[in-house]
C-alpha cells in the first residue's frame, strides 16, 4: 500500500524532472536574443553582454540546464527580465491570487456539477433534464474567454452590481497583515468582514467565467454515469429490497458513478489555471497567470520557466489529490490498486 | 475508458466474416440517425464547411477579409445591408467570420491530421509490447506533456515562435499526440490479450500485421470519436491562442482576434465581438453533438 | 382447480407488459397467468428472453422505465401490487419478496460491503428492533452462518470483488433470507457460476427456503435444475405461461406441443445421438403472431390457433394447459 503511493509519487518526480527539460528547452530556443530584448535597442554591447554573461546565455545549453536546475531546487529561480526581482519573489506575490481563484472555481465546478447530475438523474427525460442538457452543451462550447466577455458586457455596462476589474476596490484598504496572500483568507484572519465581501466579489465573475465549461462537462459525465449505473443489477437489487429512493440515489447509485467524474475533474481544474491566462488578463486580475501570459508575450525566459514549473507542480499535485479521493471512493483501487470492472 | 470490442467469447476464434460495407454504413446511418442531435450537429458541421470553402462566392463582401477600409459604413449595427454589422473600419462581420471558419477548419484537420496517426501507432507499439523498455520511455514521455495543461503548453510553444496559423498549429501538434498515444495505448493492453490477437500470433503473423490490422481497427471507433470531439476542442483552443494575439494577425481575420479586438468597443458596438464569439460556439456545438452522436453509434448492442 | 384464491401468495392474472423502443412497441408479456401457494417451490422455465424475468419483476414493480402494463393485476397475498402506495411497496420489498439476480458479480454494490449492505437490507426490513445497529449486525452475520460461510465477521468487512462468484451469491442468498420473508425469487442464480458450485449453491438455496418456511420462484431455462429444486413447473414460451404442473407429473407427461418439444431437447445419456432442436424461431414482439404465438412452430397448429389465443384448462392433477388440442377432444 504505502509503497504504491511511494512509487507512485517517484513516477511523478520524474515527470516534474522531464517537464523541467521541456520547458527549459521551450524556453531556450527563443529566436532573438532575450538579453537584448530585455536591455532594449539603446543599451551598449557591453552591458547586454554582461546580461548575457549572468543568465548564463554564453555557455551551452546543458551547462545552462545544469546551472538552471541546481538554483531550481534552491527555489532560485534567476531574475525575471521584466519585474527585475527573483521570480520566486514574483511568484509569492502573485500566486495566492491565481489559487484563489482557481480553488473557488473549483468548489463551484465540483459541487455544481455533481449536484446538476444529480438533479438530471433524478428527472431523466423530463423538462429538468433537457434544460440542464441544453445548459451544459452552451458551457462546453463556449470558451472562457467569451463568457469573461460576455460578464464584462453584462455586469461592466448593463447591470453593474459585481466589479469587473481588479482584486478589491480602489476604496478598500489590503489586508493590514498577509499571511497567506489570499485576500479573501486573510480578510477573515484579520476580521475585516467588508474587505472579505469585497474581495469575495471580484473573485466571483472570474471564476464563473472559468469553471462553466468544467462544471458543465462534470455534470454531464455524473449524469451518464448514474444513469448508467441505474440499470445495473446491483441497483436494480437494492431497489428490490426497498432502500428508499433518496437513500439509493444519494447513497448507493451516486458514490460508484462519482468516481470517474473525480478524474475528469482534476483535468478540468488543470485546463482553469490555462485558461486562467487569458481570463485574468481580461479581467485585470493581478495573478501569476496574468504575469505568466505578459512574461510570454515578452520572452521574459526565467519567468516562463518559473510559472511553467509552479503550474506542473500544482497540476501532479491535484493529480495526487484526486488519485487519494478515487482511492477512498473505490476500495478497488485502494485495496488492490486498480479498477478493473 | 476503453471501449472494448463487444464481440461474444466464443466467436472470438471464428475467422473475420466479410463484411458488406454497404449494409454496415446503412446499418450505422440507422444508429446514428436515431439521436436527433447528432443530425442537428451534423448538418451545422457541414453548413459551416460549405460557407468556408465557398466563402468568395457566399460571402456578402468577400474582399473585406483583407486591409479594406470603408468609413462611409464604419461601425454598422445589424442591417439589411450587413447582417451581423461592420467593424470599426466598415468591414462586413459576416464575411469575415465566413473566412475565419477556413482558418479554423485548417488548424484543426491540420492538428489532428499531424497528431493521431504518430500519437495513436505510439500508443498501439507502446502498448503492445508493455514490458519492453522503450514502452516505459514512450509513457513516461507522454507522461511528461501531459503534466501541463494543453493550454499553457501552447501558449508556452507558440509564444516563443512568430505568432501565425502555422506556428499556432504547430505549438497545438506539440500539446496534442500525447491524448492519443494514451488513449491507444489502454487499448492496446487490453487488446493484446483477445484470443483473435493470441492467434494471430500463434500463426506467425509479423508485428506490423498485428499492430495495423488486428490492433489498430479495434481502436477506429474510439480514435474517431475522440477526433470529432477534438475537432471542436482544437478550433477552441487555436480561437483561444488567436485572442491573446498568437495565431493568425489582423488584418487577416481569425475567429479569436475579432472576438479580441471587437471587446474593446464593449458595449456600444457590441456586434463586433459578439457574432464572433456566437461564430466560435456554434461550430464546436456542431462537433460536440456529432461526437456524441458517433460514440453511440460505435457503442451500445444491436 | 379447488384451491381458494386468498391463499396465495402471489397470483398473476392476465398480465400485458410492453416496452417501448426506438422500433416501437415490444409486447413481451401477453396475458400471463400464475400463481404460488404458501410454502411452495415454482420453476418457471423457457428459453431466453421469453419474459420469465419480465413476468417476477411485476411482482416487485421493478420493471424498466420504459415499461407499460396496459392490462393485468399481480396480487400479492390478495393485494394488488400495481395499485400499491409507495409505503405499501416498501414494506412489500422490505419484508414481503426478495429477489436473487442471475450475475452476483453485478448484483452487489462494489463500493459498499457486504456488512454495510447487509444491514441496509435489513434496516428495511421492519423486522422487531431491525432499526438498531446491533441487531443487523447480529442477524447478518447469523444469516451468513446459517449459508455455511467461513468466517462471516471477516466477509462482512469485505467488499464484493473480494469474494468468488460463488460466495457472492451465497451472500446473495443469505442477504434474501437475512430475515423472514413470504417469498424469494432466484432469476438463474447458478446460469453465471462455475459448473462445480452450481449444484452446491442451488441445494443452499433449497434447503435454506424451506427451513425458512419460504416460497420460491426459481427461473432458469434447465429442465434439470427445475426438476431437482421445484414442486411445481411453469412452461413459459414467449410471454404467455402454456404449461403448468407438478414436477414429477410434468415429467411423466407433456401436453403442450412446446413443452414436448423442449423435453426432446434434452440431451440423454441413453438412446441415439444428439438431441433434436425446435424447428422455426421465437416470434417477433413487434409484431407477434395473433392467436396462440407458438403456432408457427407448431406441428399441430390448426386455423383456430392463428387466430385465438388459447387460456389455461385444467386436466386434473395439477396439470393445466393452454392448448386447443385439447380443448377440442373436450379435455385431457
Amino acid at each position: 500500500m504505502v509503497l504504491r503511493w511511494l512509487q507512485r509519487i517517484g513516477v511523478y518526480f520524474l515527470v516534474l524532472l522531464g517537464l523541467s527539460i521541456l520547458v527549459f528547452v521551450i524556453a531556450r530556443v527563443i529566436p532573438g536574443d532575450p538579453a537584448r530584448q530585455a536591455l532594449g535597442p539603446r543599451v551598449s554591447e557591453e552591458t547586454v553582454q554582461a546580461l548575457r554573461e549572468k543568465l548564463n546565455l554564453d555557455k551551452p545549453l546543458f551547462t545552462q540546464y545544469v546551472l538552471w536546475f541546481k538554483g531550481a531546487i534552491r527555489l532560485d529561480l534567476g531574475d525575471s527580465l521584466l519585474t527585475r526581482r527573483p521570480v520566486i519573489e514574483d511568484v509569492r506575490r502573485y500566486l495566492p491570487a491565481t489559487l484563489e481563484i482557481v480553488l473557488l472555481s473549483a468548489v463551484f465546478m465540483a459541487a455544481g456539477g455533481i449536484l446538476f447530475g444529480i438533479v438530471a438523474t433524478k428527472y431523466t427525460g423530463k423538462w429538468q433534464d433537457a434544460l440542464i442538457r441544453v445548459l451544459s452543451y452552451l458551457g462546453i462550447v463556449s470558451p472562457p474567454f467569451v463568457w469573461a466577455v460576455l460578464f464584462m458586457l453584462l455586469f461592466g455596462y448593463i447591470i453593474p452590481v459585481l466589479p469587473t476589474t481588479g482584486r478589491i476596490a480602489q476604496s478598500v484598504a489590503a489586508p493590514t497583515r498577509m499571511i497567506t496572500g489570499m485576500y479573501t483568507v486573510d480578510y477573515l484572519l484579520t476580521g475585516n468582514l467588508a474587505g472579505w465581501w469585497d474581495a469575495f466579489k471580484h473573485l466571483l465573475l472570474p471564476s464563473i467565467a472559468l469553471m462553466l465549461g468544467g462544471m458543465a462537462q462534470a455534470a454531464r459525465l455524473t449524469r451518464s454515469n448514474m444513469v448508467e449505473n441505474s440499470m445495473k443489477d446491483y441497483i436494480q437489487a437494492q431497489q428490490a429490497y426497498g432502500v428508499p429512493e433518496k437513500k439509493l440515489l444519494y447513497k448507493y447509485l451516486l458514490k460508484p458513478s462519482l468516481i470517474p467524474t473525480i478524474s475528469i475533474l482534476a483535468l478540468d481544474i488543470a485546463a482553469v489555471f490555462g485558461n486562467a491566462f487569458l481570463v485574468e488578463n481580461l479581467f485585470n486580475y493581478p495573478g501569476l497567470s496574468r504575469y505568466g501570459l505578459s512574461a510570454m508575450l515578452n520572452k521574459d525566459i526565467n519567468a516562463i520557466s518559473g510559472v511553467v514549473m509552479v503550474f506542473g507542480l500544482i497540476f501532479i499535485l491535484v493529480n495526487i489529490l484526486s488519485d487519494m479521493v478515487v482511492a477512498w471512493l473505490d476500495p478497488r483501487v485502494r485495496l488492490m490498486g486498480g479498477a478493473d470492472v | 475508458m476503453s471501449v472494448r470490442s463487444r464481440a461474444a467469447p466464443d466467436v472470438r476464434m471464428a475467422p473475420r466474416p466479410k463484411r458488406d460495407w454497404g449494409d454496415e454504413a446503412k446499418r450505422l446511418w440507422y444508429k446514428f440517425s436515431l439521436n436527433k442531435a447528432s443530425v442537428i450537429g451534423l448538418c451545422i458541421v457541414l453548413f459551416v464547411l460549405v460557407l468556408a470553402v465557398f466563402q468568395p462566392w457566399l460571402a456578402p463582401y468577400p474582399h473585406h477579409v483583407g486591409a479594406v477600409v470603408d468609413f462611409a459604413n464604419a461601425n454598422r449595427p445589424p442591417c439589411k445591408e450587413y447582417w451581423m454589422g461592420t467593424d470599426t473600419v466598415g468591414r462586413d462581420i459576416m464575411s469575415r467570420i465566413f473566412y475565419a471558419y477556413r482558418g479554423a477548419f485548417t488548424l484543426g484537420l491540420g492538428v489532428l491530421l499531424a497528431t493521431v496517426p504518430l500519437g495513436s501507432i505510439l500508443g498501439l507499439v507502446a502498448g503492445y509490447w508493455k514490458e519492453r523498455w522503450f514502452s516505459t520511455v514512450i509513457m513516461r514521455v507522454t507522461d511528461v506533456f501531459l503534466a501541463l495543461p494543453p493550454m499553457i503548453l501552447a501558449l508556452c510553444v507558440c509564444a516563443i515562435m512568430r505568432p501565425t496559423l502555422f506556428n499556432s498549429m504547430m505549438a497545438m501538434c506539440v500539446a496534442w499526440w500525447p491524448w492519443y498515444t494514451r488513449l491507444t495505448y489502454g487499448m492496446a493492453t487490453s487488446l493484446r490479450n483477445e484470443m483473435y490477437v493470441k492467434s494471430a500470433e500463434l500463426l506467425g503473423a509479423s508485428k506490423s500485421h498485428i499492430i495495423f490490422k488486428e490492433l489498430l481497427p479495434n481502436c477506429y471507433g474510439s480514435i474517431l470519436t475522440k477526433m470529432t470531439l477534438d475537432m471542436g476542442w482544437v478550433i477552441l483552443t487555436g480561437a483561444t491562442l488567436s485572442f491573446v494575439g498568437l495565431g493568425e494577425q489582423p488584418p487577416t481575420p481569425a475567429l479569436g482576434n475579432m472576438v479580441s479586438e471587437g471587446a474593446k468597443y464593449l458595449p456600444a458596438q457590441w456586434w463586433i465581438s459578439i457574432f464572433p464569439a456566437l461564430a466560435i460556439m456554434v461550430i464546436v456545438l456542431g462537433f460536440n453533438l456529432m461526437g456524441d452522436g458517433i460514440k453511440d453509434m460505435l457503442s451500445g448492442e444491436a | 382447480m379447488s384451491v381458494a384464491a386468498d391463499s396465495f401468495v402471489v397470483q398473476i392474472k392476465d398480465l400485458h407488459v410492453e416496452y417501448k423502443t426506438y422500433a416501437g412497441m415490444v409486447k413481451v408479456l401477453n396475458g400471463v397467468n400464475f400463481h404460488v401457494d404458501a410454502g411452495e417451490k415454482v420453476a418457471i422455465v423457457g428459453e431466453t428472453g421469453c419474459g420469465k424475468t419480465t413476468t417476477v419483476k411485476s411482482i416487485l414493480r421493478i420493471l424498466p422505465r420504459n415499461s407499460r402494463i396496459p392490462k393485468g393485476e399481480v396480487l400479492f397475498k390478495g393485494e394488488n401490487v400495481l395499485k400499491m402506495t409507495p409505503a405499501q411497496v416498501r414494506i412489500l420489498r422490505g419484508s414481503g419478496v426478495s429477489m436473487i439476480f442471475q450475475d452476483p458479480t453485478m448484483s452487489l454494490n462494489p463500493v459498499f460491503t457486504i456488512g454495510e449492505q447487509m444491514m441496509e437490507v435489513i434496516r428495511n426490513s421492519g423486522s422487531p428492533g431491525a432499526e438498531k445497529r446491533e441487531v443487523q449486525q447480529e442477524l447478518a452475520v447469523m444469516a451468513l452462518r446459517e449459508t455455511a460461510m467461513p468466517d462471516p465477521e471477516r466477509i462482512m468487512l469485505s467488499y464484493p470483488f473480494q469474494l468468488s462468484g460463488g460466495m457472492r451469491q451465497r451472500v446473495c442468498i443469505a442477504m434474501s433470507l437475512s430475515t423472514p420473508r413470504d417469498m424469494v425469487i432466484a432469476d438463474e442464480p447458478t446460469t453465471n457460476l462455475d459448473v462445480t458450485i452450481q449444484d452446491q449453491v442451488l441445494k443452499l438455496l433449497k434447503e435454506r427456503v424451506e427451513s425458512k418456511h419460504s416460497s420460491l420462484i426459481l427461473i432458469t431455462h434447465s429442465l434439470g435444475v427445475a426438476r431437482e429444486t421445484s414442486d411445481r413447473i411453469y412452461v413459459m414460451y414467449a410471454g404467455n405461461m402454456v404449461e403448468t404442473a407438478p414436477t414429477k407429473e410434468l415429467f411423466g407427461e407433456q401436453l403442450h406441443p412446446y413443452t414436448q418439444a423442449l423435453m426432446r431437447c434434452i440431451p440423454r445419456l441413453s438412446g441415439g445421438g444428439v438431441a433434436e432442436g425446435i424447428p422455426g424461431r421465437i416470434p417477433n414482439y413487434l409484431t407477434p403472431p395473433e392467436g396462440c404465438r407458438f403456432a408457427p412452430r407448431c406441428p399441430h397448429a390448426m386455423e383456430r390457433c392463428r387466430s385465438e389465443k388459447p387460456e389455461f384448462i385444467a386436466c386434473g392433477n395439477g396439470h393445466m394447459v393452454a392448448c386447443f388440442l385439447y380443448d377440442e377432444k373436450g379435455g385431457c
